[in-house]
């Protein structure tokens, strides 16, 4: 049986009263009590058009109107949609044909698949049953090899123009781009093939954005992501939503998704082409530890004080203040947490270039590092230094060492890389090499 | 004891006025001007928790300070929701949890009663109907 045989479809529904702005999920007991209908529901309230047939079928099934003013209540909460919207929301997703969507998988991990499947609210079966086709995905799709192909082209022909593309995944330009093909054909050339006739492009995790981890430094395969590929004319210009992170939020996807399906366009993007509602402030802003870092409450280390209570991770690296994302808002595995909330600091991989700006434990301001040390604690600092200087350095340097050459700004850098080989015996901390570059610096 | 209560995280949990003047205070005041709004011009609002960052505790110091008035009601369809108002009448707690009892929404409305707790118009036509239908010769019979 092919995918497209064995749906299980869910009504998915808007409500346009006072206290339900947004759209939203359904529920299991909605895809268990609509198998294999192809229903859209709605609940009549104030801006809502009457469906007799639909509210008819929703009694019909033992599904009263209040549970579904539950379910559009839990839908209100998740698009960040103005509450002038859900009336023409509500109007247009009421008159839309299902959208064909094809989804090509390229240099990735399918770690933005899993996102996607996860997504919490809306639903993303429910989404992909009651208002999307997913006619291709490498991963989802019960076809394989010549059938799934087949499928493919069948779809383009039948929706061209008006398929909807996303691509997870980053493609090689590099010799060809020989180093990842599907079927004997390049990337390039599959997605070149199947974005002539796209209406528009979702490119979905940082991979497919900015190029993400295959194109990190030396980028042995050239990889890049979609919006270089239109910007340099190697594929068609189609208007391009780029969803980065690593993985995007599950939510990120289907509530774009939604968006599109519903208004037949993107919602306002930034100068990446990222959605405002979902990128336009930095993690930063919306951190439950930004009141520390208000306060300038830092943890240095994973397990010292202020870890356990909570504080800033700024000087741990965290990457929250160059971040554009939503995590702090939506947070992951259905609103549980988010990686600053469990204490990690935000490695930033939903910015381009994440993967090349040096140790994810490096603040990203050195001088506001050294600020917030006080006086005191650079005196502690160069006293503990003093001790490793006396007990491993002086063995084979000079017992002042104000004679070193190298920049005692450069030795702890130096002593990290490992590229000493002499001093690779030394077993030094991180926070040690930080003591022994205070001592030395004391003593320049 | 699970192991992971075993990790020394501590959260201050206290109602400083340091503490609420993070997310808690601001949203205690925009729940005031609502409450007004409810009270002269009758217009009711809804605050989505879930677009607002809490800290570890500011969300459960919110609730606190809310505190529990004299009406809770349980709604059983596609999983539990518990609307309660608060000690401050008009203002309501509207928790909706899924059919895994995951909570996939939290709200404060501010309103004179939350709209999922009224009967709806289509519902309250079709009781009718069946309570007719069941009223039938037939059914009476039964009955009797
Ligand atoms: S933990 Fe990171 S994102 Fe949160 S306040 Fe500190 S620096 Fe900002």
């Amino acid at each position: 049986m092919g995918f497209r045989d064995c749906q299980v479809v869910a009504p998915i529904a808007l409500v346009g009263c006072d206290w339900a702005r947004r759209i939203g999920r359904c529920y299991h007991e909605y895809r268990a009590a609509y198998s294999r209908t192809n229903v859209l529901a709605y609940v009549h309230c104030s801006v809502m058009p009457k469906h007799p047939a639909l509210t008819r079928d929703l009694s019909g099934r033992g599904i009263s109107r209040r549970a579904f003013l539950k379910f559009c209540s839990v839908a209100a909460s998740v698009l960040a949609l103005p509450p002038e919207a859900v009336g023409s929301l509500v109007e247009s997703l009421g008159h839309s044909a299902r959208l064909p969507i094809i989804w090509l998988s390229f240099q990735e991990c399918t770690g933005c698949t899993e996102s996607f499947t996860r997504s919490h609210a809306p639903a993303v079966e429910d989404l992909l049953f009651d208002y999307f086709s997913l006619d291709y995905h490498h991963t989802l799709q019960a076809p394989s090899g010549a059938d799934a192909e087949s499928a493919r082209l069948d779809s383009m022909r039948r929706f061209q123009g008006r398929y909807l593309l996303i691509v997870d995944g980053s493609i090689p330009l590099a010799r060809g781009g020989v180093y990842s093909t599907i079927g004997g054909r390049t990337n390039l050339a599959m997605l070149k093939e199947c974005g002539e006739g796209a209406a528009a492009v979702i490119a979905v995790g940082s991979c497919a954005v900015f190029g993400g981890l295959p194109a990190a430094s030396p980028n042995p395969t050239g990889a890049v992501g979609v919006l270089a590929l239109m910007e340099q004319g190697l594929i068609a210009k189609r208007p391009l939503v780029n969803l980065p992170g690593c993985p995007p939020l599950p939510i990120a996807i289907s509530s774009v998704l939604a968006h599109y399906i519903a208004f037949g366009r993107f919602p306002a993007v930034d100068d990446m082409q990222r959605p405002l509602s979902l990128y336009g402030n930095t993690v930063h802003e919306r951190c439950s530890r930004f009141r520390f870092f208000e306060e300038r409450k830092f943890v240095k280390q994973f397990d010292d004080e202020g870890a356990r209570k909570g504080w800033c991770l700024y000087l741990l690296g965290c990457r929250g203040p160059l971040t554009h994302n939503a995590c702090a808002v939506h947070k992951w595995n259905q609103g549980t947490s988010f990686p600053i909330e469990s204490g990690h600091p935000c490695l930033g991989c939903a910015e381009p270039g994440f993967w090349d700006r040096g140790g994810f434990y490096r603040c990203i301001d050195e001088t506001e590092c050294t600020v917030d040390e006080s006086h005191e604690s650079r005196e502690d600092a160069a006293s503990e230094g003093q001790n490793l200087y006396e007990d491993n350095c002086v063995y084979c340097h000079s017992i002042d060492p104000g004679a070193l050459r190298t920049d005692p700004n450069q030795i702890p850098h130096l002593l990290r890389s490992g590229e000493i080989r002499s001093h690779r015996r030394l077993q030094f901390s991180d926070e040690q090499l930080d003591q022994l570059g205070e001592y030395l610096k004391s003593r320049k | 004891m699970s192991i992971l209560d075993n990790i020394p995280v501590h959260i201050p949990s206290s109602v400083s006025t340091a503490d609420r003047a993070y997310n808690t205070l601001p949203l205690l005041h925009e729940i005031r001007h609502a409450l007004e709004r409810l009270s002269r011009e009758g217009e009711s609002t809804i605050l989505d928790l879930r677009a607002i960052p809490f800290p570890p505790g500011d969300e459960q110091r919110l609730l606190d300070y809310l505190g529990t008035g004299e009406v809770e009601a349980q709604l059983h369809a596609l999983g539990n929701s518990l609307i309660r108002e608060t000690r401050y009448s008009g203002v309501w707690v509207v928790e909706h949890k899924n059919g895994d009892d995951e909570r996939v929404a939290l709200q404060i409305e501010i309103t004179s009663v939350p709209a999922i707790l009224r009967a709806q118009p289509e519902d309250i036509e079709e009781g009718l109907n069946r309570l007719t239908a069941s009223l039938s010769a037939d059914v009476k019979e039964d009955l009797v």
